[in-house]
């Protein structure tokens, strides 16, 4: 996509992007991971740090048990991570905050759908990924709905290292949990100037 | 690495219309994405796909007006109804996620935010209730029309 291009009487001009997507060459599909029908995790190991910001889309079930899915960054498995959100589960809402965590879940509240052909989806940016000298930050929107049932949730967490990510774990909380064949998730690294 | 996140279709409307749609979307991408910008009478539009106005969509949403946050749910309705703005001369962006809307073996699901700066910031997530591929989008304004200026843009995300 080619930017916007405002021009002036003196022959200069200014170049714009688009406030709604990235420029073409900007959004890269680095990975995709699809469920195997009995991992209940998954990761992408060796991100590049050609990016500025990485993005994962996931489009899951996990044969009907309803887990949260939670993420962990390095395979970091300690208490440090923290996180917040704002649920809606369809007649009220609520905030919640967590510290000290070993994962930062999201759709906790709802979990996936029960029905084997509802999903629950998840998008989740990891902003500055590559930069040393602060801890990371995450931040998702993820939901399902079961035509009666089901949630919204709209959090962020952090994670208290200050080291680039180079690996991505989602995972449910339930290791009963297996992704179905159907179950995607996939890996986007976004670009800056 | 494969680029992706690609402009599809773009329409700006030159005068108000009622309803707003994308046909023959390509099933070659793994997620569409749809922003629109615009305003509703009544500060709400509705979605409907591949022409279906049976009782196959519901929604779970949530929102907050800057004086208290509230969830509500619909189910067996037929559309996907969000919030868009509802106030004149202040157009609302709306981003609007269908996730792997060309799989033949699944529900559809929707992930939306809304996002009016007159009234409500909003998200919503959204069933169709069909397992057949997405080919057609149509987007039909509450009450009233769309009014001139709006626009409606389609985008594509294909995974590697």
């Amino acid at each position: 996509m080619s930017p916007l291009l405002q021009t002036f009487a003196n022959g200069s001009a200014l170049a714009y992007r688009s406030l709604s997507a990235a420029a073409a060459g900007d959004y890269e599909s680095i990975a995709t991971v699809t469920g195997t029908g009995s991992n209940f995790e998954i990761t992408f190991n060796s991100i590049p740090s050609t990016y500025a910001h990485l993005q994962i889309r996931c489009f899951v079930n996990d044969n009907n048990i309803g887990s949260a899915i939670n993420m962990r960054l390095n395979g970091d498995t300690n208490a440090n991570y923290t996180r917040h959100r704002l649920i809606g589960n369809g007649t009220s809402t609520s905030a919640a905050g967590g510290l000290n965590l070993t994962q930062i879940p999201a759709l906790g509240n709802a979990g996936l759908p029960t029905t084997s052909l509802t999903y629950g989806v998840f998008i989740w940016d990891i902003l500055d990924y590559n930069d040393t000298n602060k801890y990371t930050t995450v931040r998702y929107l993820s939901g399902q709905d079961s035509n009666g049932s089901g949630g919204v949730d709209f959090g962020s967490g952090l994670w208290l290292n200050t080291a680039a990510v180079t690996s991505i774990t989602l995972r449910a909380n339930d290791s009963g949990s297996s992704f179905t064949t159907a179950s995607k998730f996939a890996l986007y690294g976004i670009k800056s100037a | 690495m494969p680029t992706t996140y690609e402009p599809i279709a773009t329409t700006t409307l030159g005068s108000a219309a009622a309803s707003v749609s994308f046909t023959s979307i390509s099933g070659s991408y793994t997620d569409l994405v749809v922003v629109n910008f615009t305003i509703s009478g009544n500060g709400s539009a509705s979605l409907t796909v591949n022409g279906d106005t049976g009782s196959n969509y519901s929604r779970t949403f949530m929102y907050g007006d800057g004086s208290s946050a509230a969830s509500g749910r619909s189910s067996n309705a037929s559309s996907f109804t969000y919030t868009v703005g509802g106030t004149t001369n202040v157009y609302s962006a709306t981003i609007l996620n269908l996730m792997n809307y060309s799989n033949s073996t699944t529900y559809k699901t929707f992930l939306l935010r809304g996002n009016d700066p007159s009234g409500a910031t909003a998200a919503h997530i959204g069933l169709w209730r069909n397992t057949a591929a997405i080919t057609s989008l149509t987007i039909t304004c509450a009450s009233g029309n769309f009014p001139t200026g709006s626009t409606f843009t389609l985008y594509g995300i294909k995974a590697a």
